[in-house]
Formats: structure tokens, sequence, C-alpha cells
């Protein structure tokens, strides 16, 4: 120790760090779609509005030289595309899943032909809090270096638990989730509901997206995303719809991706392809292994079209 | 996944275009009409304006564009895939490309050699070290350069600005192209201090942002205090690099804007003279040689300008190694030598100068790099 070796410990202190750093936009895409599924439906587009939602804040954040008003921007634009998914699914015999493949396709096409200006350029980045100050350790110090929309996005998961759980907000978005036919006898409007939710999702996928391109890695570019929106609505099926779980798989999973590198780092580098597949291997294991014969998906949703 | 992912815009029109009434197109002929001037075709695996490999190829691009005669149509981000067959296919049917530059590494086998299969009139070049006379057409060539020898030279700037004699690298995919960098840059910077390790960390993939990022801070996390890369991109690493403290040096292309003061110098390609010497060629009616490969001193790549890192000694055994170079034959993997196994790579006495073909089919990594192929 002291010297700035840490020999093994020095993967335990990168797994941490790489949670930290790459949980983010997990965390803030497995929140919106949570929510977006909690009232019934799935909006797979989320990874078209990550990217886009880079793209948008990158740009917007290197015009106004401003990165905060690029994150705004980044959640309005995921807010438009959320409302689009919204709008179109409530027309008749239209398939959530397939518009939210079309949408995905149309964000990331979208994003790279707007992106195009944006690659060179060097846009002003978001602040951290460095929370690992009282470390003599440059590498603890490193790995807790915490962006404050890491802690914005625990907060509001336990946010929207708490509003799923004790508000009337949340009941109405449940009843909508669970049953149409109740929320439908008791005066609710699902179609408002699922786009209000449809909407609100879309916009956290945005702040996702800005995360990635004004925090980590830090610069616009097209393969900035490399499906990170797409594990994130996995990781809502993994965390069986609850949002304060959706912290917990996200932070696993950024862990899990840091392992690699780390262990690559201090020297251990056979069987590097391996240990890239680690996060995947866990799910798959974790999944397996909470998984049952006898009953349905615990937690989903009932109106939900992939487990009705 | 990746046709999801990466619909072909080129696919899409074709398609379009099928719809609209084939039969306007049935007159087409294959083999394009030679006198109304060449269609140069450039493919890209990325974005063309990537600060790296996909730039370095593109700045080519450019300059044969503004050659007479000639009319030069590009598509980027085209997967290393059946995509990229698509793409060929379209560029010689419908755009009468007959010269042909595919520049990443992995769509020559299968997907160059199966087009070219199908079309005997159009020349393809591939960057790389894939073509062999014995196994391929004689209408496919592979040019690259000896960079490195820019790998060299950066490691021996990385040895005068280290404090830690801990250098590190980040790799996409451990092939002789590579490995060969990776290798140069711990030998340069080892022949100003022999005690100079260099950590390789692979990533897997020409271009993963975030898993480049995390390489990069576990790098520094090591003490590593000089980093580079061989990525498609290597924008990610040198920001991220920076960030931590860390000098880089460059690949590809001049990324010195990102980092001014952590920059020491770069390994950068001369795509700009390769191609319009090519393109001259065809145009003269003569047939590009197949296996073309040029150095410093051929102009194929060039070294950014020394940043204000480099101290004095550092600055004068840069310029003095690089006259040595630019006088041709010289040697960074020369006996005695181990790899980092322990076995013989070469004797004392032994050399593989730059132009030795040797190199291009390198399988390991030597003494003192930290890492493994696999």
């Amino acid at each position: 120790m002291g010297e700035g070796d840490l020999g093994l410990w020095a993967v335990l202190v990168a797994m941490i760090g790489g949670a930290i750093r790459v949980s983010t936009p997990f965390i803030f895409v497995s929140l919106g779609e949570c929510l977006t599924e909690r009232s019934g439906r799935i909006n797979l587009g989320l990874e078209g509005t990550l990217v886009f939602g880079a793209m948008s804040g990158y740009a917007v954040a290197y015009e106004t030289n401003s990165a905060w008003i690029g994150v705004l921007a980044a959640a309005l634009a995921g807010t438009v595309f959320g409302l689009f998914h919204g709008w179109v699914c409530k027309l008749p015999r239209v398939n959530d899943i397939a518009i939210g493949i079309a949408l995905m396709l149309l964000g990331m096409g979208l994003a790279f032909f707007f992106g195009k200006p944006y690659i060179q350029p060097v846009a002003p980045d978001l602040p951290a809090i460095p929370l690992g100050f009282w470390s003599s350790s440059p590498q603890v110090e490193a790995a807790l270096r915490v962006n404050v929309l890491f802690v914005v996005g625990i907060a509001l998961a336990f946010l929207i638990a708490w509003l799923f759980r004790s508000t009337r907000i949340g009941l109405v978005i449940r009843v909508v989730g669970d049953s149409s036919d109740a929320a439908r006898a008791m005066g609710i409007s699902v179609d408002r509901v699922r786009l209000l939710a449809t909407a609100a999702g879309g916009a956290l996928a945005g702040i996702g997206g800005a995360y990635l391109s004004l925090y980590y890695p830090g610069s616009w570019n097209e393969g900035i995303s490399s499906g990170q929106g797409l594990m994130a609505v996995a990781l809502v099926i993994f965390a069986r719809w609850n949002p304060v779980n959706c912290i917990w798989a996200a932070l696993l999973f950024g862990a899990a991706g840091a392992l690699g590198p780390a262990l690559q780092s201090i020297g251990i580098s056979k069987g590097y392809y391996l240990s890239y597949a680690a996060p995947y291997v866990l799910t798959l294991i974790l999944l397996i292994a909470t998984s049952s014969t006898t009953r349905a998906v615990r937690g989903a949703p009932g109106e939900l079209s992939i487990t009705k | 996944m990746s046709m999801i992912l990466h619909p072909s815009r080129r696919g899409f029109i074709k398609g379009a275009a099928a719809l609209a009434g084939v039969s306007a197109l049935s007159g087409f002929s294959a083999v394009p009409a030679y006198a109304a001037g060449l269609t140069v075709g450039f493919i890209y695996v990325g974005a063309k304006d990537d600060f790296g490999y996909n730039q370095a190829h593109a700045e080519g691009a450019a300059a044969v564009k503004a050659m007479d005669s000639v009319t030069v149509i590009e598509e980027e981000n085209v997967p290393e895939t059946v995509d990229c067959q698509k793409t060929m296919e379209s560029m010689i049917n419908f755009d009468g490309a007959s010269l042909l530059f595919p520049t990443s590494f992995g769509y020559f086998d299968p997907h160059i050699l199966e087009v070219a299969a199908k079309q005997p009139g159009v020349r393809f070049q591939h960057a790389g070290g894939m073509w062999n006379a014995d196994k391929h057409p004689a209408h496919v060539g592979s040019y690259f350069g000896y960079i490195g020898m820019g790998q060299y030279l950066n490691g021996i700037a990385a040895a005068h600005a280290t404090k830690t004699k801990k250098i590190g690298f980040v790799a996409a995919k451990p092939i002789p192209q590579v490995l060969l960098n990776i290798n140069s840059f711990l030998l340069g910077a080892r022949s100003v201090d022999p005690e100079i390790t260099c950590q390789v960390i692979f990533t897997g993939e020409w271009s993963l942002a975030v898993k480049e990022a995390e390489a990069t801070n576990a790098l520094a996390d090591q003490g590593v205090d000089v980093i580079t890369c061989h990525v498609d991109g290597p924008k990610v690493v040198i920001e991220t690099a920076a960030g931590r403290g860390a000098f880089v040096c460059g690949y590809h292309a001049d990324q010195t804007a990102l980092a001014p003061e952590k920059y020491l110098t770069g390994a950068e390609w001369n795509w700009a003279k390769v191609y319009t010497d090519m393109v001259k060629t065809t145009l003269d009616g003569g047939m590009i040689d197949n296996f073309v490969r040029g150095g410093l001193a051929e102009g194929f790549i060039k070294m950014s300008p020394l940043g204000p890192a480099v101290p004095e000694a550092g600055r004068n055994q840069f310029e003095a190694v690089k006259a040595e170079i630019l006088k041709g034959g010289f040697a960074a993997i020369k006996g005695p030598l181990k790899d980092n196994g322990g076995n013989v790579i070469a004797e004392a006495g032994q050399s593989f100068v730059e132009t030795d073909v040797a190199l291009e089919s390198m399988n390991y990594l030597v003494e003192g790099v930290v890492g493994s192929l696999s």
C-alpha cells in the first residue's frame, strides 16, 4: 500500500469506481423504462433516445458552453421521442414493441445525421463531486469522483419508489399498468397516463445519454452507447420492475464491466474475452436462479404485452 | 444485431431503387465505362471525423477528390459484416466504381475476396497485410505503412516524460499490426531506459468508448503515467488519460488539440500521398503494385509536432533517431530479445528491419510488456 500500488485491492477499487462511473446511464434508462412499463407499455426505443440524448446534449452544451443546458436539451429531446411513442401506440392495432424498434433506429439515424459536425469539437463536461478527498491514494480518489447525475439518479429511484407506493399518481400508473379495464371503470384516461409515463421515461433516457457524452466517456461519437440502452431495458425485468432494484442492477452491471480492464491492469490478462463477458454471464445466472417454472414473472405489470 | 443497429443507407437506397422500377437500370453495365473518368470508392468502418483511423483515411480520400477526372464516393459506419459486401457491390454496380479502398482490417476475409471473385474488372486495395500472392487474386492488393516506427518514436518521447517508469497501451485486438505497435512503443522507451515496462489492455473491439475509458482509468490506477493506444478513435483514450493527469502519445491522426499540455507526440498516417499516387497510376493506365509499403522516409507516416512536456534531452534524442529511421533499414526488433514468456525472439546480432515481411505475422509481446494475447 501507500506507494500507489494496491495489488488485488486495486481490482476492488476499480470495480467500485467502474460501478459509479458506468452505471449512471443504466440507472436513468432503466428508471425511465420502469416508469413506462409500470403503466403497461414497453418502449424498446430507449436505445435510440439514449443516443439522440447523447448527441443533442453534447451539441447544445457545445453551442451554449453550458453542460447543464445540454442535459436539459437531452431531456427535452427524450420527452419528444417518448411523446411520439406514446401517441403512435394510442392508435388502434399498433404494436408497442414494433414502434419501439422503429424509434430506436430513427433516434440513432437522426443522431448520426445531426451529430456529424459535433464529433470533433470539445464540449464542457459536467462537474464531479470529489467524495474521495479523505484518501491519500490517487486510485481511491479517482474511483470516488462522483458525478452529480449519479446522485440525482439514486435519489430519483427512491422518489419513484415512493411515488408508486404512497401517492395517487403512483396508484393511477399502477392501475393503468395492471388492468386497463379497472382503470377505465375508475374514469382514468388510460392512453393519457401511458402517454405521460412514456414521455417521462423518454426524458430520463435522454438524460442518461447526456451523461455519456458530457461526463463519461465524455465525448460524442457514433459508437458511444454500444447497446447500453437495450441492456438497461433488460435490467428492468431483472430488477422486477422495482425502481430501487434498478439501482442495484445498474451498479452490479457497471462493476462487472470494470472487471475486465482491472484484471488486465494488474497483470491477470489470460482469457480477457471471458472476463469481458462477465456482466452477461452474471445476468444469466441471476435470472436463472430467481426464475420459477410454476409461477409467472413476479412484479410484472399485468398489461405488459410481453408477460400477458 | 448489427443489421438492426447499423442499417445500411446504401442498402436502403438500393431497395428503393429496385422498387421504383429496376427496368430503367437494366441497360447499366456491371463493368464501368472508363473513359468518362475514374470513380473511386472509400469505405470506412466508423465516422470519418473520428480523430483516428477513419479520419486518416478520409483525409487521403479528400486529397483524391481534389484530382482531375476523378469522382470519389464514400460510405461511413459500414460494419465488418456482409454489409460491406453490399456496399462494395452497390458502389460497383450503381456508381460505376472501378477502384475500391475498403479500409478496415476485417473487410478483407471473406468480404473483399467474395466480391472480388464476382468483379474481375474492379481493383480492390485493402489497408493491412493480408494479401498473399499465392492465395489471392491479382486484382486485389494490400498497402500499409511502417507505423511501428512511429510508435518507437512515441516510446522515446514517453521514456523522457515518465516518472513511474510505467507506460501503458490501450489496444483493440491482438493482431500483428497492433502487437508490432505495442512492442515498438516499449522498445523505443527501453532504448532510453531499460527499466521501463509497458502495461497493455485489450478492449476486444476497434471502437468501444466506455471500455476504452475504463481501460485508460485502470492503467492510471496502476500508476501508468504515459498512455498511447491503437483503437479506431483515440479521442476517448486521450481525453480520459489527460483528465487523469497522464501524458499521452497520439495515434492515426494529430490529437494535439484534445490535450495540448499533455500531448507528447503522435504517430500519424499520411494517406493523402499514398492514395493520390495510386489513383494517378490507375489514371495513367498502369497497374498498382499488389504489395505497397512505406514508412517515414517514403512519406507514408509522419509524426505530430512535439508537445511542450517533452524535455530538451528528449527532443534531441527524438530528432536523432528520427533522422536515423529516415535513412532506411532501421530495426526496432533486434537481438538479443525475448518475448514476455521467455522465448527467444531474436539471437544477439539478429535483427528484423522495418521492411521485414516476418514482422507482419507477429504473434508475441516482447519482454517488458505486461499482458497476454488471449
